[in-house]
């Protein structure tokens, strides 16, 4: 009996706990929209460009932010670890409990469609029209970051999803051509077989999000533009017999890659081609960085090309940054996405990152010879959104799918069942 | 009633600090999560309040337990659970067999068996995740190297990513890392034993087999379930290891933890809840026996 009563009153004493803080976090957060500087002041930008080029690319745009508006104070609020995945939890928390950062760095497109109808970010149209954003931004790109007429957030700078790297001397030792082209998926199954021939990795792939990358680069080529962006719009149905053609592809890339893939993440299945070991990598063009970092020298230490059947289609994946609802200093949060936007700030950004501009008027001649290839790709290519990186699909239709992914290339499903997996988990 | 209040008073006064924070983010927290899980928070929008959820009872469990996926990281948490124990078990029971008699160096061994257990489990995956490195034949490296050297190659094969059986690859480093504790245990269960007993025991003329089997097992037992109630529990927990040799996307290595993680980056807030309670009902199954049994074994 005497125990029932300590449990009751616990139990007493919980509630009215839970009562005040509750009460407790209300008046913190009006107390913080009180607060409200006019102008000035701390700006708190979080970011995962926590090392790396990354790092030296956001220490760049700070120069321009702080000659643009001396009159705020840059906060970093970087967090480092997992790709981006730990800021990204901790920004979850923080939002949950309304507690913004003043701007917050995002995948550009369909990755922002949670933050958006939890009705945790600003609309920042008018901001295009008042920065001049409208006519700089390729139109195929605003159709991408457009939501029900509003766009949520800035474009700060674009990767390639759809690049092969290659080694020339592993390809030469292998009797291929390095200066080959290759029309399509299928043309390049006789060089991947030559290479597999001489007892190196013919592909390199890593853990599942780059094996995702992978298929996304080969539904890209083999199904098209339309049919791709079909995809992501209910148009294309993924139980047809297209699908299942590059999802056969897909297997059969698989069938070259490394064993230790689940392992790895990106940098190592790079350093395989960098070292000779594996003669192609499909990756994102930030792996240039990775190339560019131990003085190898483009057309003889490594070549780069898109993936094959896809060369007039750009893979796009851009950060860009936010406007969160209850952000302490909205101002400062502007201010920041002005220079974001800048000429300027996104020149000074992408030299120093090794990415390119979303703005179509920078000099090409201010950036690196793989960066002005794709500032040219870029304005004349079409424009097709990523889904390993948040462009093309929601969090929750990208998890589904990297769950799929990595269950078929495990071993754990055949083809039949990918499929279905793959097209409920568009669904979801 | 006064003289009540002064006699319960203070104690009462004096243990309410620690009953209060405990009852809020033990309890309370509990409560909500089970709460959270009986809901459809399934968006982010639900999880602000934005869009509107609801009670659905046990449907997220239903639907859980009834997925192929989940059934499959369920089955990876027993088998490593199971290798993670007998492992552990074994090689620690054995270590302290063999250190218990008066051997030369005994402080050193201990020591040296006892370490890992000081190195955190993301640190030791690191360097297991290469030892661990599932390339055989000329691209081998860690362990599959090594047994290539020493004559073995045969031996090789593919640890964690074998999409069957990848999970009991993972309990290596785990029992490499808690033998060394779970020998301590067995070492002081063992030190715990009069000398008296063994010599009545052999006075009696019982050979070293019976010895062992009718007097000092019987009272190691509590040592033992000990040892396994602990084990046990940190292997229902296993999270940190797990991300630290593998990723949380590898269907191979999934496992509830690790479901609870993807769910709740995802936002699905309503499964990652519903994740954490089977998990406690599981870990609760293992712990309150032990419990009600040291409670009962006080009082007599």
């Amino acid at each position: 009996m005497r125990r029932m009563a300590a449990v009751a009153a616990v139990a007493a004493v919980t509630l009215g706990l839970a009562a005040c803080s509750s009460g407790g976090d209300d008046e913190a957060t009006s107390t913080s929209t009180g607060t409200e500087a006019g102008s000035g002041g701390d700006v708190e930008v979080f970011t995962w460009w926590a090392a790396g080029s990354e790092k030296l690319g956001l220490d760049a745009l700070v120069g321009v932010f702080e000659t643009q508006h001396p009159e705020y104070t840059f906060v970093n609020g970087a967090v480092a670890g997992g790709a981006g995945s730990a800021a990204k939890d901790l920004l979850q928390s923080r939002l949950q409990a309304n507690d913004p950062p003043d701007t917050f760095q995002a995948h550009a497109g369909k990755e922002l469609t949670d933050y958006i109808d939890a009705g945790q970010l600003e609309d920042v149209s008018a901001l295009y029209d008042d920065y001049d954003l409208t006519d700089v931004f390729p139109p195929t790109l605003l159709d991408l970051l457009t939501v029900d007429g509003m766009i949520y957030s800035i474009p700060s700078n674009i990767h390639r999803s759809n690049m092969v790297w290659a080694n020339p001397a592993v390809l030469t030792e292998a009797g291929l051509d390095p200066a080959a082209t290759y029309d399509s998926i299928e043309a390049w199954f006789p060089a991947l077989d030559a290479v597999q021939a001489t007892g190196k990795t013919a592909l390199s792939v890593a853990t599942t999000w780059t094996q995702v990358n992978l298929l996304e680069t080969i539904l890209m080529s083999d199904l098209g533009p339309e049919s791709y962006n079909g995809l992501w719009d209910g148009t294309t149905d993924w139980s047809s017999t297209e699908v299942t053609a590059a999802l056969t592809d897909f297997e059969k890339l698989m069938s070259y890659t490394n064993t230790d893939r689940d392992g790895l993440d990106w940098p190592e299945a790079t350093q395989l081609v960098i070292d000779g070991g594996a003669a192609f990598n499909v990756m994102g063009d930030w792996a240039v960085a990775a190339f560019e970092e131990q003085d190898k020298v483009a057309g003889t230490d490594y070549i780069y090309f898109p993936v094959p059947g896809s060369a007039d289609l750009f893979g796009f994946l851009a950060d860009s940054f936010t406007l969160p609802v209850g952000a302490p200093n909205p101002d400062g949060a502007k201010a920041w996405l002005d220079t974001v936007g800048s000429l300027e700030g996104q020149t000074a950004f992408n030299q120093a990152k090794g990415s390119i501009p979303a703005r179509t008027d920078a000099d090409p001649a201010d950036f690196s010879e793989y960066q002005q290839s794709a500032i040219k790709a870029y304005a004349q290519d079409t424009i097709v959104p990523s889904l390993a990186h948040g462009a093309a699909a929601s969090i929750t239709v990208l998890t589904a799918i990297s769950d799929a992914t990595s269950k078929f290339t495990t071993g754990a499903s055949d083809l039949a069942t990918y499929q279905s997996e793959l097209a409920a988990a568009a669904g979801s | 009633m006064p003289r009540q209040i002064r006699r319960w008073g203070p104690p009462l006064l004096l243990i309410s600090p620690s009953l209060i924070i405990i009852g809020v983010f033990v309890y309370g927290l509990i409560a909500i999560n089970i709460n959270t899980s009986m809901t459809d928070i399934h968006t982010a929008a639900q999880a602000t309040g934005r869009k509107p959820s609801e009670f659905v009872g046990l449907v997220n469990y239903t639907d859980l337990l009834a997925s192929p996926a989940f059934q499959h990281s369920l089955r990876n948490l027993v088998l490593y659970t199971v290798v993670f124990l007998v492992g552990t078990m074994v090689m620690g029971f054995v270590w302290a067999w063999l250190l218990d008699r008066p051997a030369r160096g005994e402080g050193i061994f201990r020591s040296v068996y006892l370490f890992p257990m000081a190195v955190s489990f993301i640190a030791s995956g690191v360097v297991w995740r290469w030892l661990l490195n599932s390339n055989q034949g000329e691209n081998a490296s860690g362990l599959n190297r090594l047994f290539q050297i020493l004559g073995v190659p045969f031996l090789q094969n593919n640890w964690w990513n074998n999409v069957n059986y990848g999970i009991a690859a993972i309990a290596i480093p785990a029992i490499w890392q808690l033998s060394g504790y779970v020998m301590a245990l067995f070492l002081a269960g063992f030190r715990g034993i009069p000398e008296e007993l063994r010599e009545a025991g052999r006075i009696d003329g019982a050979s070293e087999w019976k010895l062992y089997r009718y007097v000092l097992f019987p009272q190691l037992s509590p040592v033992a379930l000990s040892a396994v109630v602990i084990i046990g529990h940190m292997s229902l927990k296993a999270f940190d290891l797990i991300m630290s040799i593998s990723k949380p996307a590898n269907y191979q290595t999934k496992v509830p933890a690790v479901d609870m993680y993807v769910f709740k980056s995802a936002f699905n807030y309503a499964d990652a809840a519903a994740v954490g309670v089977i998990l406690l009902v599981i870990v609760a199954i293992l712990i309150v026996p032990y419990l009600v049994h040291t409670a009962r074994a006080e009082k007599s």
